[in-house]
């Protein structure tokens, strides 16, 4: 255990030198920031409460932006040690390869904690500070919301070091998480409403959809937080399909806990057989 | 006790390529073995072996007792490596780095100081290792390999890089260790370097290992000749050796240098005709072959009438 947590010291420590957690952080806050105060504007002042609207905002925008950075950050975190020669040394050391690899992953969620909490947190506190009314019910929604966005940059952390295993250089593994983050954020949900057009609820019929959604965990993610309260998902408008899914709330934190084991699991799999 | 480590019959093939062939080789304690071979000839591989960073095709490998590649990792607690071309990351200074790797190994972090005071980094050891010049970079590689005083110590070319003014500071800690018992694997180009520490020699070629011995034994079994430099006394011509030892070879360095290649048991014959009475000799001067002359004769052996390995 004490190796885990060096090697997860020694993670944080480097994204806090190296700026890592400053610029993620920074960009989190300026987009939610901008989101807060910009994105009010339309539905102006009136019904539900405005953290309501900052949440749907917030998750949209995780949606696309999370799985980046938490790629962007793993998906170099075993092929880029093994070409700059650091982990031939590192592995010279009296600790295991899994030790390493579950190291890096609490590291790296640690930054993305750090980040995401620091970042969206700005959001809160600013519409605290212009003296918004903000409901007791809206705060846990959103501290759920954050809490939900970083189990999603935790999946596509366990994703980006599969990738990372698994790829032969770190171009490679730059080209696959590039594509992967396409696949799981844009083309899978737009496929998908492609074939519900064009089926017409024939084949895929609502028990095979939510199926599907669970096959993907930024829609597991939109799920959850988009669906969650009844405010937001008005807002949203996710309400019909809020209606109509069969997952609880625990179902779909179970499913994005799956979707982190188990790249992980595999990712430490491959890794312990590679050669360095 | 066992030996620190034992290599019985390893192969390793990478696809097509066969990077090393049924190699066998003990390393006992407290010796200083010197591995010796062209870029390609398996050293690093043989390294990475015993460390377990890669698995033999065949045969079985012995790090303290456990299996690298699948026992228990803890033994690596008595085991120094450094790589070739060895990297760290930038933007940790040096005695954050050297303070992280002594935490894995659960060394003492007063030791770590120690070590960076004893490669003479303790003047650098707040700045940023991305600021360090290449030599600076090897000897905290140094520093780190000999965290928590391991009883094996693997160094994968060593010298190169390593500032001048450095390397008898190196060879000093060194000879150290092998007096505290620790086993030493170095592979270098700087065969004359290695000659006068080198318990061992193991000669790599293309995979296979091809000589492995002390020095004198490698030397003897080479039967490479033993070279005599002669100085004639003024005014003496160089030409007066070849009426004084009749039958040797002889190379004429300039008008009054020559040398005299016999072979090593002729070598007290030749010396006593050219040091006789009314000679003209005014010095002599015995060449021992060295090991890089040890070292081209095996490779010519074991690459046969086709000459030197390209």
């Amino acid at each position: 255990m004490t190796n885990v947590l060096i090697i997860a010291g020694r993670e944080v420590r480097l994204a806090l030198r190296n700026r890592w957690v400053l610029a993620t952080t920074l960009l989190l806050a300026a987009l939610a920031l901008s989101l807060t105060f910009l994105g009010s504007a339309p539905t102006g002042r009136v019904g539900a409460g405005v953290l309501d609207v900052v949440i749907v905002s917030l998750s949209s925008l995780t949606i696309f932006l999370i799985p980046l950075i938490a790629l962007l950050i793993a998906h170099d975190a075993i092929v880029g040690e093994i070409e700059r020669g650091t982990l031939a040394l590192l592995l010279s050391y009296p600790i295991g390869r899994w030790q390493v690899m579950t190291g890096k992953f609490l590291g790296h969620v640690a930054i993305l904690v750090i980040a995401t909490s620091l970042g969206y947190g700005a959001a809160a506190g600013a519409l605290a500070l212009t003296g918004s009314e903000m409901l007791r019910h809206s705060l846990v929604a959103f501290a759920v919301m954050v809490g939900s966005s970083i189990l999603l940059g935790a999946v596509f952390i366990a994703i980006g070091y599969l990738i990372s295993a698994l790829a032969r250089d770190r171009a490679g593994a730059a080209g696959i998480a590039i594509g992967v983050w396409l696949m799981l954020v844009l083309v899978y949900d737009m496929t998908l409403l492609g074939i519900l057009v064009v089926d017409q609820g024939r084949t895929v019929t609502a028990g095979v959809l939510d199926a599907l959604l669970l096959l993907n965990p930024t829609d597991v993610y939109r799920l959850f937080n988009l669906t969650g309260s009844a405010n937001v998902s008005q807002f949203a408008g996710m309400a019909g399909l809020a209606g109509t899914t069969a997952w609880s709330a625990p179902v779909l934190i179970a499913a994005l806990a799956l979707w982190i084991v188990v790249p992980l699991v595999l990712a430490t799999a491959v890794f312990a057989r590679r050669e360095i | 006790m066992t030996a620190p480590a034992e290599i019985k019959g390893v192969s390793k093939r990478f696809g097509r390529v066969e990077a090393l062939r049924d190699v066998s080789l003990v390393l006992p304690a407290g010796e200083l073995v010197a591995l010796v071979g062209h870029n390609g000839a398996g050293k690093t591989t043989m390294m990475k072996l015993m460390l377990g960073l890669i698995r033999p095709t065949a045969g079985t490998i012995r790090l303290l007792g456990e299996n690298p590649a699948g026992g228990d990792f803890a033994v690596r607690r008595q085991l120094g490596y450094l790589p070739e071309n060895v990297s760290f990351n930038g933007v940790m200074t040096g005695r954050e780095t050297l303070a992280f790797y002594a935490r894995l190994k659960r060394a003492p972090a007063g030791s770590a100081l120690e070590l960076l005071d004893r490669v003479g980094l303790t003047a650098a050891a707040g700045r940023r290792v991305a600021t360090y010049s290449k030599g600076m970079r090897q000897r905290l590689g140094l520093a780190q390999a000999l965290l928590g005083a391991p009883r094996v110590v693997l160094l994968d070319e060593p010298t190169t890089g390593l500032d001048p003014e450095f390397r008898q500071t190196f060879y000093d800690i060194m000879l150290d260790l092998r007096a505290g018992g620790t086993t030493l694997l170095m592979s270098s180009h700087a065969l004359t370097e290695l000659e006068e520490c080198a318990d061992r020699v193991v000669i790599m070629n293309q995979g296979i290992m091809v000589a492995n011995g002390t020095l004198a034994e490698l030397r003897r079994k080479a039967q490479l000749p033993s070279r005599i430099v002669v100085t004639m006394a003024d005014g003496i011509p160089a030409e007066r050796v070849d009426s004084l030892a009749p039958g040797v070879a002889i190379r004429r360095i300039n008008g009054h240098r020559v040398e005299l290649i016999c072979p090593d048991e002729d070598k007290i014959a030749v010396i006593r005709q050219v040091t006789a009475e009314n000679a003209g000799v005014a010095d002599l001067e015995m060449v021992p072959p060295g090991l890089d002359e040890v070292y081209a004769h095996f490779l010519r052996l074991h690459n046969g009438p086709r000459g030197e390995a390209s």
